[in-house]
């Protein structure tokens, strides 16, 4: 038994299939040092022209990772701030995503872009802290937000497998969490949920790091309120037939999604349960406010963020 | 050399012939956006077609080449057929992209066009994407990446020129300078030059009449060898002139940015009486029944392909297969 921390998973994933196919590679920024920590140690083992320094540009190195995608390599680019991701919206989604409909399926783009420490970092500001996952939900690019180290490990390897291209946001604050690994660690299907806890009184939806925080809200109330944590793990193409299995044993839904409230990946759950499932009382969004830029200051950063506080309210809220 | 070129461009007459074949289709192309066979218009290339033609002169078939929303005459120059980009363009089964992409994003993977592009300068990182990925491979890949005046001003492209030229990529940039970004004329829009953004980067530049196709070719030549060799990127600067309209809609909304005069000024230099001079005029007359025999063919083809089922108006959304839900919920 080993612990594997969330950063580690990553790079082992990266390190299996830069091993696994000679197509993978990798470009971005201070990936050579590893400075963000998933390619730590990849250029020394797999040489600088597989993992790729690039010069500040990540218009042009993203474009050139969709046509060396067109050309037959599975690239995949680590962004090293998440608010780089709006700079390149136009390689991602006017030509990545677009590719494949718009040539009749003549080509795809297998690209997979990482996104290691993505939301509030503590005190990095409002250019550093988005955490931009709805955008590309609502785009169609296919979104990961692993919770877990073994959840990080096999998405990222499901995506890099993937014939299109796709986004895995690795939170800032999941970074953190370690696992005990006892099993081999495998891909995990992209589009598949994950019930991290049982229950069946309320299912709460939660992304990214906040699986951690419901599980905790979750045991803390346990002698009042029966919570079933369910993690998406992907935003999109997002697992409703497992969300509607949920919401038959509950019926009670609240969703914990650290995007913008307006057009967030929440309002999404929340309107899709309300058409197409089984609920007993109306649900609820625990959000970032619209439009929210997090202030600098800590207290003001944490005050725009889900909290506990916001999960226990909505869950008693939700079961009156 | 011959057998290395596309689409028979290695003699006089088939280029010649293309650039008459690149003119019919655009003519044609423009009857068809009047009559309403095709939807939404062009960007007509009319004028332009030295470029195209000596360029892809230059090529090898598993050369690469990125187009822009000009790009009609690239794709045929590449060696696409006449009648599935037509029927392309009229939006049928029987197109290049059975429909789904239009005039802007006509491809075939197939013989290395990576796509007509709707956004100014996107295809310039993914040539040199394309060329990076080649090398990767040990694949003698050229990649050609064309682009207009008004790419000049695109951040993208100055990166990308960067990237070719610190990593000795085989991509040759063709700037098709034909006087305006849409109805900007490049006289106040650039700053400095197209050379000198090549020169900034230490990419080796050559200015080239965009009307001469033999001159045009020349200089494709040297710069392709060039990259093919290994010593890394080229940019040629093609002075032309389109003769139309931006696209198809502009004589529908009467602006005036340009005189007659000037029009005219640039018709008195058009590529295909310079190169019809170079042969005798049998083989210019063969070249013109050839082609307007394929044209008929093309038109026929492309009008009578059938339409797309709207049924399958999300295939190939996803090259994995996923279904994106509809919609309305049934």
């Amino acid at each position: 038994m080993s612990k594997l921390s969330y950063t580690k998973a990553l790079n082992r994933a990266l390190t299996d299939a830069l091993s696994e196919d000679p197509a993978v590679c990798v470009f971005g920024e201070d990936i050579g040092a590893g400075l963000a920590g998933p390619t730590l140690g990849l250029q020394q083992r797999f040489g600088a022209d597989r993992v790729v320094d690039t010069p500040l540009s990540e218009q042009a190195f993203t474009g050139m990772a969709v046509g060396a995608a067109l050309a037959g390599r599975r690239p995949v680019i680590e962004f090293q701030i998440p608010s780089l991701l709006f700079l390149v919206f136009e390689q991602l989604v006017n030509q990545a995503h677009k590719f494949s409909l718009m040539t009749g399926g003549q080509g795809s783009v297998p690209l997979t872009c990482l996104v290691p420490g993505s939301g509030s970092r503590d005190g990095w500001a409002g250019q550093h802290s988005d955490h931009p996952y709805s955008l590309f939900a609502h785009a169609g690019v296919k979104t990961l937000v692993p919770a877990t180290p073994t959840d990080a490990y096999g998405l990222l390897a499901s995506a890099i497998r993937d014939p299109d291209p796709v986004v895995l946001f690795a939170p800032a604050a999941a970074l953190a969490v370690r696992e005990d690994v006892t099993w081999e660690l495998a891909p995990i299907p992209i589009g598949s949920a994950r019930v991290h806890r049982a229950g069946t009184d309320v299912t709460v939806v939660a992304v990214g790091h906040l699986v951690h925080d419901a599980l905790a809200v979750a045991e803390e109330l346990a002698g009042e309120v029966s919570v079933e944590v369910f993690d998406p793990r992907t935003l999109y193409p997002f697992d409703w037939t497992a969300l509607a299995a949920s919401l038959e044993r509950t019926g009670r839904l609240v969703v914990v999604d650290d995007s913008n409230r307006s057009c967030g990946i929440g309002a999404e759950v929340v309107a899709t349960a309300a058409e197409e499932m089984r609920l007993l009382a109306p649900p609820r969004r625990i959000t970032r406010p619209d439009g929210a830029v997090l202030p600098f200051a800590p207290a003001l950063d944490r005050s725009l963020q889900p909290s506990r506080d916001q999960l226990r309210h909505a869950l008693r809220t939700v079961v009156k | 050399m011959t057998d290395h070129q596309v689409a028979g461009l290695g003699t006089l007459q088939g280029r010649y012939r293309m650039l008459r074949l690149i003119r019919g289709f655009e003519e044609l192309a423009l009857t068809l956006v009047k009559s309403g066979a095709i939807v939404g218009g062009t960007h007509p290339y009319i004028g332009q077609e030295a470029v195209a033609v000596g360029v892809c002169a230059a090529l090898r078939p598993q050369d690469r080449i990125t187009s822009t929303h000009r790009g009609h005459g690239h794709v045929l120059a590449k060696g696409a057929e006449p009648r599935r980009l037509l029927a392309e363009l009229t939006g049928r089964v029987g197109g290049l992209n059975q429909g789904r992409g239009g005039s802007m994003h006509a491809a075939d993977l197939s013989l290395g066009i990576l796509g007509a592009n709707g956004i100014v300068g996107a295809g310039a990182p993914i040539a040199v994407g394309a060329a990076w990925a080649a090398r990767q491979a040990a694949e003698d890949r050229v990649v050609v990446s064309f682009f207009g005046d008004g790419a000049l001003n695109q951040g993208v492209l100055l990166e990308s020129l960067n990237l070719a030229a610190i990593w000795r990529l085989p991509v040759v940039f063709v700037c098709e300078d034909n006087g305006y970004a849409t109805t900007l004329p490049a006289e106040v829009a650039v700053a400095g030059s197209a050379l000198g953004r090549a020169a900034a980067f230490g990419i080796p530049a050559a200015e080239v009449d965009g009307m001469d196709t033999e001159a045009v070719l020349a200089a494709a030549t040297t710069a392709v060898d060039r990259a093919r060799a290994g010593h890394g990127p080229g940019f040629l600067r093609c002075r032309t002139y389109r003769y139309q309209g931006h696209h198809t809609m502009e004589r529908r909304m009467k602006v005036s940015y340009r005189s007659a005069e000037e029009v005219d000024s640039w018709r008195a230099r058009d590529p295909l009486p310079r190169a019809a001079a170079l042969l005798d005029q049998d083989q210019c007359a063969a070249g013109d029944r050839e082609v307007a025999e394929l044209l008929a063919e093309a038109e026929e083809f492309a009008l009578s392909s059938e339409h797309p089922d709207p049924a399958g108006a999300c295939d190939h959304l996803y090259a994995s297969g996923l279904r994106p839900r509809a919609g309305a919920v049934a």
